[in-house]
């Protein structure tokens, strides 16, 4: 049920979690979701381990409330095929500040499946996969393929990806509404054992959209003297193309006694003027059948170049949006993990369990999106400020 | 161009990597070394599942993505 009126002009906050005009953020996801769980060892030439994960999320913060399952299947199929499936529901209620200001709370879910197979031959794996994301006004499809290559002693690995991604926008309020997005995504990315002690992995990747790229329920404030409040509100509108790069490195570190420390770096820009630089740093500690981490990860981006919070006049621009994602921002997110094996021993077919939980207490300053809700008088609105908790409870089996 | 002057550096390294490939680099870690690596603590995506849904909400919550999971290498999970 979606809860909105005709006219409501929706800015769906949640969207980037789960509504179609969240393909900048879905898409991605998807891309990882479609081959997750293909590997995790630093030793390529096998493939993934048999693993069942079940797990319930939970991502609550600024009046958005989303939650629901993920269940990923993997089993090897003899010795060099391995396949996998991963069920994942988002439910969202939202009541965020974009939804408040300009239309009214709703509540909708997103279903996503997807099925993926590995086969190993010698010292190359190659991967495959297919993603559907399904909604009540954005499906997704990708299509994905990878390549992985060792080399030098099974020291470096190399891998080479491709996915393809074809989404479908519509509105809840307007059936006649129709518009394509099309995804591409290339990757490389190389690990490198460096020591005994010490592992590193740098990855590039470009992804590149052609189509419908803005929310067809979110609008952009200008400047509106008739107005009593001095602003009115206008459909946003995006450029039709978007092509973004990252490289990203990251480092795991062996620590003279039985725990680990992992620093990670990525730089990001765009064909939207958005340029961010992304660190974190954890630490990870094993404590007799628990293991313990604690992470803090910092971003800083520019906003896109046709951010504005509000502008001079209605269409005073080309292109315009007031999503506060593409404004200038930083955030911080600090993250607590604990990690409990049990059935050491294993049970029946099961070799060994774990029950773990995390969260993720992150605080998102907007530069340039005011908060419009507080009130206050045009121009004068506080910049607005969002925290968030994200809970993570999950078992996994391996047999 | 920025984005271009990047894609330049990157085919670059890729050659080099590709030429290096033909030159018999020993490997200066042993086998009979990796006992740490092995530690699962050390696996670069320890819970794919976890890793892809928190990936997910940064990606949500900010402008940027990709790059940051756990994208290629021996890790393989995209």
């Amino acid at each position: 049920m979606r809860g909105r009126p005709a006219a409501a002009v929706a800015v769906t906050d949640m969207a980037r979690m789960s509504n179609g005009t969240n393909k900048r953020a879905l898409a991605p996801f998807i891309l990882v979701i479609a081959i997750l769980g293909s590997g995790q060892a630093a030793f390529a030439s096998v493939l993934p381990e048999d693993r069942t994960d079940f797990l319930y999320h939970r991502y609550e913060g600024g009046g958005v409330t989303i939650d629901g399952p993920s269940v990923l299947i993997r089993k090897s199929v003899g010795k060099s095929v391995s396949l996998a499936a991963n069920y994942y529901v988002d439910m969202v209620s939202s009541a965020s500040i974009d939804v408040i200001t300009t239309a009214s709370p709703y509540k909708e879910e997103r279903t996503q499946y997807s099925l993926s197979g590995n086969y190993l031959r010698g010292n190359t794996t190659v991967a495959a996969g297919f993603t559907s994301s399904e909604e009540s006004d954005f499906d997704a499809k990708t299509y994905n393929l990878s390549v992985s290559q060792d080399m030098f002693g099974q020291l470096t690995t190399l891998t080479l990806s491709y996915a393809f991604g074809d989404d479908t926008v519509r509105r809840s309020d307007d059936p006649s509404f129709f518009r394509d997005n099309i995804r591409q995504q290339y990757g490389i990315g190389v690990t490198q054992i460096l020591t005994r002690n010490m592992i590193a992995a740098l990855n590039f990747e470009v992804i590149t959209d052609e189509g419908f790229l803005n929310n067809p329920y979110r609008s952009v404030r200008f400047i509106d003297p008739g107005s009593p409040v001095g602003y009115s509100f206008e459909p946003e509108l995006y450029p039709r193309t978007r092509t973004t790069n990252a490289i990203g490195l990251r480092t795991k570190y062996y620590l003279p006694y039985r725990a680990v420390l992992e620093g990670q770096y990525r730089y990001f820009i765009d064909t939207w003027d958005i340029e961010s630089h992304t660190g974190s740093i954890a630490y990870l500690h094993p404590w007799k059948d628990f293991v313990f981490s604690a992470k803090y990860r910092y971003h800083t981006q520019t906003g896109a170049h046709f951010f504005r919070d509000v502008f001079s006049r209605s269409e005073a621009t080309n292109f315009r949006g007031r999503d506060k994602e593409l404004s200038a921002l930083s955030s911080q997110t600090f993250k607590f993990t604990a990690a409990y094996e049990f059935l050491p021993d294993g049970w029946g077919f099961i070799d060994k369990g774990t029950v773990n939980f995390s969260l993720d207490h992150l605080i998102v300053d907007y530069e340039d999106f005011r908060d419009i809700s507080t009130g206050a008088a045009f121009g004068s609105e506080p910049f607005y400020q969002l925290k968030a908790n994200v809970f993570q409870l999950f078992f996994s089996f391996w047999y | 161009m920025k984005t271009q002057r990047i894609s330049r550096l990157l085919l670059t390294l890729v050659a080099l990597a590709a030429i290096s490939g033909c030159s018999g680099i020993e490997p200066w870690v042993k086998p009979y070394e990796r006992d740490r690596l092995a530690d699962p603590i050390m696996f670069l995506d320890m819970d794919p599942v976890s890793s892809a849904y928190i990936y997910h909400v940064y990606e949500a919550r900010e402008g940027a993505r990709g790059g940051e999971g756990t994208a290629g290498g021996g890790c393989g999970c995209n």
